[in-house]
């Protein structure tokens, strides 16, 4: 079990909606694992968040990696949807050693599944 | 000499968005003047994602979000130049600008818009107190060695203040492998959005300290620290609360600051409160056919929000470029007053005959504000209270004027918009 | 063997250097910086003194008159920016009148010329900012604004261009008495000389020491200083003082020459030859006392501030010759204000000093004018684009705050004595200087540095030393 189940079990979590910039304050009730209500949210999106936020939570994650013989410029690179949160940090340091040739695109895949995610990381910038 | 009927100074989200609005208007003579090697502004540094939620229903980065606009001003062939800085804009709109290939030049333009942007506060604006080494950073020149160059600029890092930038900054470095030991904040409510408080400081166990900031800086050569402390409901700092902590950079996140040279140099009229220009419900100022939009006009804090308001500015200087010798002369115009907790209103006055159906008036309040309403006032008559579960000075706010209801108050002289609490 | 080491790259070390450079002389100037202006040069007033501060008969008051009358004709001689502003001490009570009255009195007997006591509808006129309850003030139209930096570099570089080599990061750790002179012992290895000139601001009295046995003793008394953006420069147009005090001459309201306002200093003795922090309490204090004489400053654009350290010696004047027990040992020691204003004659009277002593031929090839960096800005439009024609570096602007370009930044690396550091390009042409300090610039200036100097980025630091700006690249701890 890990320490947010835990948590979730405990009855009441208090969550900020990363949804949107509004940041609606949500409050989810738990019992024995399972979800009673999410309240506070003004939209969908805030539902499915908070639910998933006590269950197991995601985030986008953005990074560079190296532009080949151009020591000044990196391509910025993000997972192409929300990968676990736990996983964050392998997700970066796989794409430490990765380093692309120019031209890059937009939403081109600079590595596939990275770190064991299914995620790949796709380049958000044009490098021509 | 040159000669346009537009000249965008800058090309940014703001600058992008209004060539191509100005554009769509059916404006052919228009040139956007970038000072970077591309377009895009400050967002191709801002990697992150949460870009383009209202614009486009999905969450971009920063160079994404930017090359949707420059695709569609590529699209729409409007001219630029880049790595071309404005040197200087004469109130008759002549323009002075200069770059490696055409040295200096100038250009004649029927309408100018303002789309400069802003800069940070630098850490002299604050005075703190120490020593003047390396490794003191605004949070934008941090973002820019990490997210562009790939160069770390300290390991363990200190951020004061928790503006948007500081703490996207915090995550970003803590990615690529500092310490982030602390975000202090002056101010008793953080100046950024709540969702980065959660995904970028929460998530990574970085602590945030709201009502402290630092008063003095370790290291002759570079940081070697900083000392943090507790300040009072004054800002003035609490004797015994001082921490000291070890770290090899500080970064400060302490706001932004509309970049205004260009505007006062050419004469037009500032608003103390934004340090931006005053304009009228047309984002023009009091410089004829000289228009603003985006955080040269005042500091957003969605970029959703710079393209709607800067895409308003280019409709309106397309109008102005087909009926400006036909305007009709002001009589008079409405003003708009921010009151009892609203800083500032955008625009200032309005003119009810040139303003669209509908006109989104854009605010900041100076203070966080749970379950109050935003009232509206026509002279003395209060013509709506809105309720807001939430306010705080780091978002922005907006109300929409209905040009219909402005026109059924004839000898309407001023609009006051207040915070006013609930149940009253 | 050298005929003669210069221990001090600072404005006092850098003017002796040029002067010395008048003479057929193998001569060194060691710094322990790792640059020139690093120490007392670079954190001071930016003041000319008129010269009726300085007691009668003191070195002090003798030099700064000497140096006062020679700085325009220096300025043009080697291009750096002076300004003859004219300077206000205000006297804000009716019993402190005769206070004015001994200051100009005391102008008198030092030889100042034009100096007048004004009435308060006269002073008033002349600065509509000076705050309301000042009765009346001593104008000095002599007294002037300069740029310390400017001053310095211009000195160390036409030295250069004469024949005086320049080491940095060359700290002198002892010197050594030897039958024909000197060996200097320095973190770069050892240094024969047949005569040393001690120029080495707040540890001068150390070097001193190290070969004479009448010691001398320096206090750093630090003094803060806030400087504002160039929208508060024309606030006041001259330099104005209150009335002197027990630490010196108050706190001052001047403009700078490149436009901006200086408010400072405060007096604080420290112990510390390094302290250089700026203290909350020393500001507190400053922006307190600049509204006795100075009304609705804008303190608003507060772009920095800064704190230097005074080397004021115990004896209150400067010390300067051939110390009584170290033949061919020289001081210019104790060199506190007005020594800015000083440097030039103390310069000159050094030079002088040493060549009667080493008995040096003059130096038929003496070039006396330096030309500065070529600042675009003041050229006209055609002239300007010749020159971005020839060189298109002038045309890409890389400081946007101050408006300096590329060519300007390269021509500070390259140059004699040139920059190695953000801050020596910072010094040079004002890059990073203006109300961003360097937030926009510092990355590209960087870059210049790198391609220019062919030093990786990590290794490229503020201003030397440990100053590293980056510390490594994205995930190298990964």
């Amino acid at each position: 079990m890990t320490v947010r189940e835990d948590r979730a079990e405990k009855g009441k979590r208090e969550l900020v909606c990363i949804g949107c910039p509004l940041g609606c304050m949500i409050t989810v009730t738990c019992k024995d694992g399972q979800i009673l209500t999410v309240s506070g949210n003004t939209c969908k999106k805030g539902d499915q968040y908070a639910r998933n936020e006590v269950t197991n939570p995601e985030r986008m994650v953005t990074t560079t990696v190296r532009l080949a013989d151009r020591p000044h410029e990196t391509v910025s690179v993000k997972s192409e949807r929300s990968i676990p949160k736990e996983k964050i940090f392998d997700f970066v340091k796989a794409l430490k050693m990765v380093e692309v040739k120019a031209p890059v695109h937009i939403s081109d895949v600079i590595l596939s599944d990275v770190a064991g995610t299914g995620v790949a990381a796709v380049a958000t910038v044009n490098r021509l | 000499m040159l000669s346009y009927d537009i000249v965008i100074v800058g090309g940014g989200p703001a600058g992008l968005a209004a060539a191509a609005s100005a554009r769509e208007q059916g404006i052919e003579s228009v040139l956007i003047l970038e000072r970077d090697h591309t377009l895009g502004g400050i967002l191709n540094q801002c990697i992150h994602n949460g870009f383009g939620l209202h614009t486009f229903k999905e969450e971009l980065t920063g160079p994404e979000y930017a090359a949707r606009f420059i695709d569609r001003v590529n699209e729409l062939g409007i001219e630029y130049k880049l790595n071309t800085m404005v040197m200087d804009i004469s109130s008759e709109k002549c323009i002075t600008a200069m770059n490696r290939e055409e040295g200096l030049f100038q250009i004649r333009a029927k309408a100018v818009i303002l789309a400069m942007g802003c800069r940070e506060r630098p850490r002299g604006a604050l005075n703190i107190p120490g020593y003047r080494p390396a490794g003191i950073f605004s949070a934008g020149t941090a973002q820019r060695l990490v997210n562009m160059e790939g160069y770390l600029p300290g390991r363990e890092v200190v951020i004061l203040g928790s503006g948007d930038i500081g703490l996207i900054m915090a995550r970003r470095m803590t990615l690529e492998g500092a310490k982030v030991k602390l975000v202090a904040e002056l101010m008793p409510y953080s100046g950024g959005l709540k969702r980065n408080i959660v995904q970028c400081l929460d998530d990574f166990g970085i602590p945030l300290k709201l009502s402290h900031t630092v008063i003095d800086i370790d290291g002759k050569e570079r940081v070697k620290g900083v000392t943090v402390a507790q300040v009072d409901e004054h800002r003035k700092p609490i004797p015994g609360t001082e921490e000291y902590i070890s770290c090899d950079t500080l970064l400060l996140s302490v706001g932004l600051i509309p970049e205004n040279e260009l505007s006062r140099g050419m004469g037009v009229d500032m608003e103390p409160v934004t340090s931006g220009p005053v304009v009228n419900e047309s984002l023009e100022t009091n410089v004829e056919g000289v228009f603003a939009c985006g955080n040269v006009l005042h500091v957003h804090d969605l970029v959703d929000y710079v393209s709607e308001e800067a895409a308003a500015a280019g409709k309106n200087a397309a109008r102005y470029i087909r009926e400006g010798a036909k305007r009709a002369e002001q009589a008079g115009c409405v003003e708009l007053a921010a009151e009892g907790g609203v800083r500032y209103t955008v625009p200032k006055y309005i003119h009810t005959d040139r303003m669209e159906e509908k006109l989104t008036v854009r605010f900041r309040v100076g203070d966080v504000y749970k379950g109050c309403y935003i009232c509206t006032y026509f002279d003395d008559t209060c013509v709506k209270r809105q309720k807001r579960p939430v306010m705080a000075p780091g978002e922005m706010e907006e109300i929409k004027l209905q040009k219909q209801k402005l026109e059924e108050y004839p000898d309407l002289k001023k609009i006051t918009i207040r915070i006013e609490k609930g149940g009253e | 063997m050298y005929d003669v080491v210069i221990i001090g790259a600072g404005v006092t070390g850098c003017a002796i250097a040029r002067e010395l450079s008048r003479y057929q002389v193998k001569a060194c100037v060691l710094e322990k910086c790792e640059d020139v202006c690093c120490g007392t040069s670079k954190a001071n007033s930016a003041i000319a003194h008129a010269g009726f501060d300085a007691l009668p008969g003191t070195k002090k008051a003798l030099f700064n008159i000497r140096g006062s009358e020679m700085m325009e004709a220096v300025s043009k001689e080697l291009d750096f920016p002076f300004v003859k502003n004219g300077s206000l001490v205000v006297c804000r009570k009716e019993k402190d009148l005769p206070k004015l009255q001994e200051l100009y009195d005391r102008g008198i007997q030092n030889g100042v010329k034009d100096m007048r006591i004004i009435g308060r509808e006269e002073v008033h006129e002349m600065e509509p900012n000076l705050a309301d309850g000042v009765l009346a003030a001593l104008y000095a139209p002599t007294a002037g604004i300069v740029c310390p930096f400017g001053m310095t570099i211009a000195y160390a570089e036409n030295a250069a261009v004469n024949g005086i080599e320049f080491r940095f990061d060359t700290e002198v750790n002892a010197v050594r008495k030897e039958e024909e002179g000197y060996v200097i012992h320095t973190t770069r290895g050892e240094f024969r000389t047949r005569a040393i000139v001690n120029a080495a601001g707040v540890y001068a009295d150390a070097i001193h020491n190290m070969v004479s046995g009448e010691k001398l003793h320096i206090t750093p008394r630090r003094g803060d200083y806030c400087l504002l953006d160039h929208t508060a420069g024309e606030h006041v147009a001259r330099t104005v003082f209150p009335l002197p005090g027990e630490y010196g001459k108050g706190v001052l309201v001047a403009p700078t020459v490149h436009g901006n306002l200086i408010l400072g200093p405060t007096a604080v003795d420290v112990e510390n030859k390094e302290e250089t922090c700026v203290r909350q309490e020393e500001l507190d204090y400053l922006l307190d006392k600049v509204g006795h004489s100075v009304k609705n400053i804008p303190i608003r654009q507060v772009i920095t501030s800064f704190a230097g350290l005074r080397a004021h010696e115990d004896s209150d004047d400067f010390v300067l010759g051939e110390a009584k027990d170290a033949r061919n040992f020289f001081d210019a020691a104790g060199i506190e204000s007005p020594g800015l204003t000083s440097a030039p004659a103390i310069g000159v009277w050094m030079a002088e000093q040493i060549q009667e002593s080493l008995q040096l031929p003059v130096n038929p090839e003496f070039i006396p004018n330096r030309k500065g960096i070529l600042n675009p800005a003041e050229l006209p439009m055609e002239k300007r684009n010749e020159l971005i024609r020839q060189k298109p570096e002038y045309g890409t602007i890389i400081c946007r705050c101050e408006m300096i370009s590329e060519g300007e930044i390269m021509d500070a690396i390259h140059r004699p004595v040139g920059a190695r550091s953000l801050d020596g390009v910072k010094r040079r042409t004002r890059a990073g200087m203006g109300r961003c300090q360097s937030g926009f610039c510092s990355p590209r200036t960087m870059e210049i540095l790198e391609r220019e100097l062919g030093l990786p980025m990590e290794e490229l630091t503020k201003s030397g030393g440990e100053s590293k700006i980056i510390v490594g690249i994205n995930k190298d701890r990964w």
